[in-house]
């Protein structure tokens, strides 16, 4: 692979280099949240001890910095996913607070008695509670696009389900539990041939593949900082502009606001009708840092190794005895779910961590996945840019002394 | 296998495990109680048959982890034929056993319960030891709603 040294990345991540329990650390959860690079320690440090300020506020110097670095960073970001226009990027807390926006903004504004509101059996909760809560508010139904036993959409199922009533798709861009990369091109495609709007899961997308959102066609797509190697506490709603100009406010507070009487309140522009109160700044900062250190990297040698990595691991999962993978999109991302004989994920996830091996046991936050595979957890390995063979090669060394344990 | 992973999946434990005794759910019982750890997605659901103050007969089912169900296993057979008071004194000592270890409690009377002690060392799995042990709490005391360790 040009270009792309895996040991160079391992040495801009600090937290990689150490052992625990007497053993080299392999991080298999990146799923759950990334590790940090350097460079973007580096620049949240750098922002409080040089920057600091309140932003869009003050006329000192602090404030026009603060300001800068923050209306960077939503340039940054706009770059990373080729939106059109920086109005288009709304930071928020993550992946979560960016759908309930779009719930209580867009749904509230257009979602009424006997509407529906289309999403998949693949989601992560935080795609299907605040449709839900929706849905209890307006009287709307909540339709689901089945899975198959390989984890893929039932593609064949969606024509039907995208009905005259379907106000949004809601739709995960790649399944945290299953790896499955759904269709969101296709799905778009379909759901606007019909009018109707897509909103894009793209927490667990953005930190593998490059995303394009104006390809994709997407009305709205949501990430979180902290998977793609940034700080947690900031995440990203990219909308549409001609989709968010209608909207009401979600929150109120400062700063969403051009002018307050006890009388009225003139609502500020998009995006910062949506930014109540003072945001992350450093958050902000720490996110576009990350964004930089991917793009200098580059996103397609990232998918590269990600790729090659987990057909990798995929082959050396499969040689462990006893071990079946939940999960075999063909089209799939770097995480193996994968259930080893009848022991209960938890053990298993206990044994390896006394080898030094971190991965993620349980439902995973989807638990209609586990409902449909009829399991109550599973084990996840989730792989990353730096991840290694090695680090493989420990996993299945692990998993060995599982079945020697439970013998 | 390193020193705390066998003080934690010893042969009792396992054995248990693979073959939980009183696996069942108690015919003419008049206590019920389901337990829940929502974070691992244990449930287990206890019926007891309670004669005055004695426990006369006690069954689980469920599925969970090795530890919760060696746990559940053990549980149901040291409080038959035990009293309320008795066996709430049982718990305290495998309470503290899970989350401080042995020293200080009263191993010969925890009898089989003793070979929970490696658990200490595990704090992530404090809780799937407990779990039975909090829905009998439930269903001595007779409340009917599911029990959670959140």
């Amino acid at each position: 692979m040009s270009g792309f040294d895996v040991q160079r990345v391992r040495g801009d991540f600090p937290i990689l280099r150490q052992e625990v329990r007497g053993r080299p650390l392999v991080y298999l959860d990146s799923a759950a949240t990334a590790q940090k690079p350097q460079a973007v320690i580096d620049a949240i440090v750098r922002f409080y001890q040089h920057d600091n300020a309140n932003v869009h506020r003050g006329v000192h110097v602090l404030s026009e910095r603060a300001t800068e670095a923050y209306e960077g960073a939503r340039e940054t970001v706009r770059r990373f996913i080729n939106a059109r226009d920086a109005r288009e990027v709304i930071f928020v807390r993550g992946t979560t607070e960016a759908i309930n926006l779009v719930a209580q903004t867009y749904g509230r504004k257009n979602i009424g008695p006997g509407d529906e509101v289309l999403i998949t059996h693949i989601e992560h909760h935080a795609n299907i509670v605040p449709w839900r809560m929706l849905c209890e508010q307006t009287g709307a139904v909540l339709k689901v696009i089945p899975v198959d036993e390989r984890g893929e959409l039932v593609m064949d199922a969606v024509d039907a389900l995208l009905t005259e009533r379907t106000r949004i798709l809601a739709v995960t861009h790649v399944s945290n539990a299953l790896g499955t990369v759904a269709p969101v091109k296709e799905l778009t495609r379909r759901a606007h041939a019909k009018g109707i709007p897509v909103l894009v899961d793209g927490a667990q997308a953005v930190t593998h593949f490059p995303v394009d959102v104006q390809d994709l066609g997407c009305d709205f797509y949501a990430f979180s900082g902290h998977k793609m190697f940034g700080p947690t506490g900031i995440g990203v709603l990219y909308g549409r502009l001609e989709r968010l100009e209608p909207l009401p406010p979600y929150q109120g507070g400062g700063d969403m606001i051009l002018s307050v009487t006890m009388e009225k309140v003139t609502y500020n522009r998009v995006p910062h009708r949506f930014e109540a109160g003072t945001p992350d700044l450093a958050g902000a900062v720490g996110l576009a840092a990350a964004i930089r250190y991917l793009e200098a990297l580059g996103m397609d040698a990232v998918a590269a190794h990600d790729q090659e990595l987990l057909a990798y691991a995929t082959q050396a999962l499969e040689s462990v005895p006893g071990l079946r993978i939940v999960g075999r999109a063909r089209e799939k991302s770097a995480v193996l779910s994968f259930l080893l004989e009848d022991i209960h994920p938890h053990d298993v996830g206990t044994i390896l961590d006394r080898e030094g091996i971190c991965i993620r046991t349980g439902h995973h936050c989807a638990q209609p996945v586990m409902q449909y595979f009829q399991v109550p957890a599973t084990s996840r390995a989730s792989l990353a840019l730096y991840n290694t063979r090695e680090d493989v090669d420990a996993l299945v060394r692990g998993l060995h002394k599982v079945l020697e344990v439970f013998k | 296998m390193s020193s705390d992973l066998s003080d934690l999946y010893q042969e009792v434990v396992l054995e248990h495990s693979k073959r939980p005794r009183n696996y069942r759910v108690v015919e003419g019982h008049n206590r019920e109680a389901a337990g829940h750890n929502p974070l691992c997605g244990d449930q287990l659901l206890l019926t007891l048959k309670v004669e005055g103050d004695v426990i006369r007969d006690v069954g689980f089912q469920g599925q969970g982890c090795a530890i919760s169900k060696a746990s559940a296993s053990l549980m149901t057979g040291a409080v038959k034929d035990k009293t309320r008071a008795e066996a709430e004194a049982l718990f305290e000592q495998v309470h503290k056993l899970v989350t401080e270890g042995p020293e200080g409690v009263d191993m010969d009377a925890l009898g089989k319960l003793a070979v929970l002690s490696g658990v200490s060392e595990f704090p992530a799995r404090v809780k799937c030891a407990s779990l039975a042990w909090h829905t009998l709490r439930a269903a001595l005391e007779g409340r009917g709603e599911a029990v959670s360790t959140e």
